[in-house]
């Protein structure tokens, strides 16, 4: 277990370089004059130019700017934007309320895919069964920005229910609306994968052996198919789980979430290539690690699956 | 070892002797292509401390029959339109589903074919053993694991202690068949159905299986309903012996005379068809034909088609079981000529 997640932590290092060095050539590699309208009408001084250029390294190559970039990195200066904003400062101000979103939407699809799911999964072919499988290929076949402006009008501003769009606070309460909108769609696969685990580890041999045993119905599906059964499912939603720390781009935009989504988004129209690049490094890493958290789940769920 | 005999609790007591009575049994699965006749017309009878041995090809009945004992057949698409099984004088099928549950384990225990897919791949095995005495007896967790420990003992699994938290892939096939059987024996049930324990294992480890079974079949007087198709497995350790062909019996007997006289053509086929150390060379005399389809079961005799007597009266009239000589039953038209051969 232990040397299984040394040499998983070290596996990172080649996929963290690599995936930042894509993004950081694809990112500078982009038209543009970081310094354009940056002094009004007028061109800069040329005292100002030499320092800005200096402090960004705008004139190495970009390897070289690469390997400076990230040396700062390792020692946790996620750099400067050119508006002067610490991209760090950014980020550990948007990265809790992503981080709020991502668990309100993976607490919704979990709880409710699991129970809608198993519902479906021991009323097979009954009516309950088709709501399921209907209602989840409904959530499925609408994009998110039909669910994310639908609910906002229905719940925010016709209803009145919950307010239409998020303060930059973002407290749980306020994105309650938005967590269940970006959790819609991976309900609607929790739901399904469940569904279709749970019927058909209701035919495997283990489970006549617990009627075998005289357990009651509850703890044949509860306990003995629904572990078995499961076990997909949680991977499912680890992963998910990964990639919704990425940021949500367009719920954000739809319910005016600070998150880190947006801030991506901002930082590639905007040209500004260190907003960006230091974003994805960490959303990388965020990634890996879940990735492997996923993994070692795994084979806690799973004693078949041996990380030795 | 600290059991009790395998005296059936107080709600159950068996009337002479006598355990389970199977009485006109059919099972039929409704298929998208029609009904299937599983079983049609099974009976037989089982006492405490006997063992009988069901015998069958594939598809013949024998499984299904041990699983309408049991209770696990799925329902739908299993259907049992006639029938009794009577357990002690009562009668399983009219049982409110939630006190036949109650005899599951404790009255009635069945171990499987394939005790890898039986067992549950994510619980400890010595956790599997001790939720019969948790879930029957209300046993808290370290009791139950301790007498899972003395099971797995009795069964013979080396190093029981450092195992008994080991997972069933973590065995080997004989240890696992083992695990089986003690998870089937815990609460000292009075009736063991033991659908085909040792299809899937080694020839060497068959034997220990079959030996373990018989042992605790006879320290525990139970009734054992050995369902098999290879008729070497039984002859050592089975009393009687039922052979099933198309979901009827077309024979039955005590075993010793079975193997020395066959009275039904079906069976004196399955005995041909033994590999024979003192006919080496010689090419393995097997029935000719397969099993009918259970959707399109032959008029008159089942086995008709298969059989080197087979006349015209076989494809008409159904043969019924009848004793065609002191405790030889068969369902031969031809049975009499059978035998003498």
């Amino acid at each position: 277990m232990g040397t299984y997640i040394v040499r998983r932590l070290l596996q990172m290092i080649p996929v963290v370089i690599g995936a930042t060095f894509i993004i950081f050539v694809m990112v500078f590699a982009l038209p543009g004059d970081p310094l354009a309208g940056k002094c009004g009408e007028r061109p800069c001084p040329a005292a100002y130019v030499q320092k800005f250029t200096e402090e960004h390294n705008l004139n190495d190559p970009v390897p070289i700017r690469y390997v400076k970039y990230m040396g700062a990195i390792a020692k946790g200066d996620f750099g400067t934007t050119y508006q002067g904003q610490k991209v760090s400062d950014e980020l550990l101000r948007r990265y809790p309320i992503t981080v709020r979103l991502s668990v309100i939407a993976i607490v919704f699809e979990l709880v409710l895919g699991v129970v809608a799911g198993v519902l479906a999964g021991i009323r097979r072919g009954k009516f309950i069964d088709n709501l399921v499988l209907v209602s989840t290929l409904v959530i499925i076949a609408i994009p998110t920005f039909v669910i994310g402006s639908v609910s906002q009008t229905l719940f925010g501003i016709k209803l009145g229910w919950v307010k239409p769009t998020v303060s930059s606070a973002a407290t749980w309460s306020e994105l309650m609306l938005p967590g269940m909108v970006l959790g819609a769609i991976s309900l609607a696969y929790v739901a399904r994968l469940t569904r279709t685990n749970l019927v058909e580890n209701l035919r495997a041999d283990y489970v006549r052996t617990a009627i075998a045993k005289g357990l009651t119905r509850r703890r044949t599906i509860g306990l003995h198919t629904l572990r078995n059964s499961l076990i997909p499912v949680v991977t499912f939603v680890g992963a998910d789980f990964g990639a919704l720390l990425g940021g949500a781009i367009i719920t954000e935009r739809i319910f005016n979430i600070q998150g880190v989504g947006g801030y991506i988004v901002r930082g590639i129209t905007a040209h500004d290539g260190v907003a960006v690049v230091g974003a994805v490094t960490i959303l990388v890493l965020v990634y890996l690690f879940m990735n492997l958290i996923v993994d070692l789940l795994y084979g806690v769920l799973d004693p078949r699956i041996s990380h030795d | 070892m600290n059991h009790e005999q395998a005296t059936p609790t107080a709600a159950y007591q068996p009337v002479n002797g006598r355990l389970l009575e199977v009485e006109d049994l059919h099972v039929e699965f409704h298929t998208r292509d029609g009904v299937a006749r599983a079983i049609n017309g099974v009976s037989f009878t089982l006492d405490a401390g006997e063992t009988l041995a069901i015998l069958g090809e594939s598809g013949s009945g024998k499984s299904v029959t041990a699983q309408a004992i049991m209770g696990i057949l799925d329902m739908p698409p299993a259907k049992i339109p006639a029938g009794a099984i009577r357990y002690c004088g009562q009668d399983l099928l009219t049982m409110p589903e939630e006190q036949r549950r109650k005899t599951r384990g404790p009255e009635i225990s069945m171990i499987f074919q394939d005790a890898l897919s039986s067992l549950n791949p994510v619980f400890p095995v010595g956790w599997q053993i001790a939720e019969m005495f948790r879930m029957h007896r209300g046993m808290n967790k370290s009791d139950a694991k301790e007498q899972a420990l003395r099971l797995m003992q009795r069964v013979q699994i080396p190093a029981a202690k450092e195992r008994i938290n080991s997972y069933p892939h973590q065995f080997s096939g004989g240890m696992r068949q083992r695990i089986m059987i003690a998870m089937a024996i815990a609460l000292d049930p009075a009736v063991l159905i033991a659908d085909e324990p040792t299809t899937a294992l080694d020839v060497t480890v068959q034997a220990q299986i079959m030996n373990l079974l018989h042992d605790l079949q006879e320290e525990r007087q139970m009734g054992l309903i050995l369902i098999t198709h290879d008729l070497g497995v039984v002859a050592d350790v089975a009393d009687r012996i039922a052979v099933m062909y198309a979901g009827r019996l077309v024979e039955k007997a005590d075993i010793l005379p079975i193997y020395a006289h066959p009275a039904h053509p079906y069976t004196k086929g399955l005995l041909d068809s033994i590999p024979r150390l003192d006919q080496k060379g010689q090419t393995l005399r097997a029935i000719a034909g397969l099993p009918p389809n259970l959707l399109r079961i032959p008029e008159g005799c089942a086995f008709n088609p298969r059989c080197y007597l087979a006349q015209d009266v076989c494809h008409r009239d159904l043969p019924s079981l009848r004793e065609v000589a002191p405790g030889r039953w068969s369902a031969c038209h031809f049975a009499e000529e059978v035998l003498d051969v």
